[in-house]
């Protein structure tokens, strides 16, 4: 128990979802920069990053989950550190919604970050140490427009991270959440610039982040001196989404 | 495998993964007040059963299972 169950320092093995470009590549480059063996999945197209392992992996396909694991299992080693961050916008509003939009969301966003966790926590028990992630956002408490099915998903993984946290304990894994806001990666380049800067000028900083500094919480939540924070939500959002 | 030995490879099981010394693990020792072992140290044991015998446990039968006699009965009943 205590110091001798928390995850070794740096060459731990790390698994990032979603990891080929925005706070998921981030999120690599800032566990490789700490010396840790890095994995991430994929699914349009992998990063062209040095010092990755790259899988490709549908999150909404618990084989492929599987395969995934398997393959860094048998080249890195079992996964210490899970960041569930493999996500997708399908943004409307609700009236013109369709089902499949709703569900294309819920079933990456919520049901991957399960499906992930699930099969990583079985190492991770055993162990009897593990750090995991997941990226959810602002929006999962203060809502937005057009995002029901974002935010519902975002907002699901508070609850599915305070769930695990109490499951794992035990063990001494610790399950938290980062919420970020506006940051700079493609899925914000989708945005209107009106509506950008309408939103920029909600953030008491009053700019966006650079996907680094999501990273920088994650890298805290994950490591070793992190022990004692499990089931909570870090904001990572410039302040927008103060009392929220 | 012999019923005896089916035990003996039950029984390093229980060792291992509930951290018990070999003589508490008993057909009689009940988990939670005996073995001290919680719901997922439970989850753990079954885990690592199934491995070790290559038998395939469904949920639903673990429903009332409460000593190692139970757990066994339910493992070997499968080999």
């Amino acid at each position: 128990m205590g110091a001798m169950t928390e995850p070794a320092g740096p060459g731990r093995v790390v698994l990032i979802t979603g990891g080929s470009r925005g706070i998921g590549l981030a999120c690599a480059e800032m566990f490789l920069s700490r010396g840790d063996r890095v994995a991430i999945t994929y699914k349009a197209k992998p990063p062209e990053a040095e010092g990755l392992l790259c899988l490709p992996c549908d999150v909404t396909d618990a084989e492929q989950v599987d395969e995934a694991f398997t393959e860094i299992e048998a080249r890195l080693g079992p996964v210490e550190v899970l960041v569930a961050n493999a996500g997708i916008t399908r943004d409307r509003l609700t009236l013109r919604m369709s089902e499949a939009d709703w569900g294309a969301v819920l079933d990456t966003n919520l049901s991957g970050a399960w499906r992930v966790t699930r099969r990583a926590t079985a190492g991770m028990v055993r162990a009897h140490r593990g750090r995991i992630v997941f990226v959810s956002s602002v929006s999962a408490t203060s809502g937005a427009p057009g995002q029901a099915n974002y935010s519902a998903a975002k907002a699901g993984l508070i609850g599915l991270a305070r769930s695990l946290a109490r499951e794992l304990a035990s063990r001494q894994i610790t399950v938290n959440v980062v919420a970020p806001g506006l940051v700079a990666t493609d899925m914000l380049a989708a945005m209107s610039p009106a509506r950008l800067s309408a939103m920029t000028g909600m953030v008491p900083l009053g700019r966006v982040a650079d996907p680094a500094e999501v990273a920088a919480a994650v890298g805290f939540l994950s490591s070793p001196e992190a022990g004692y924070v499990t089931g909570a939500v870090l904001a990572v959002d410039g302040g927008l989404g103060m009392g929220m | 495998m012999d019923e005896t030995a089916a035990f003996e490879k039950f029984k390093e099981c229980a060792v291992e993964v509930l951290q018990v010394r070999p003589d508490q693990v008993t057909r009689e020792a009940r988990f939670a007040e005996d073995l001290d072992a919680d719901s997922l140290d439970l989850v753990e044991l079954v885990m690592a059963l199934e491995e070790s015998f290559d038998v395939t446990v469904d949920e639903t039968e673990l429903e009332g299972v409460e000593t190692i006699e139970q757990a066994f009965n339910l493992i070997s009943a499968k080999l």
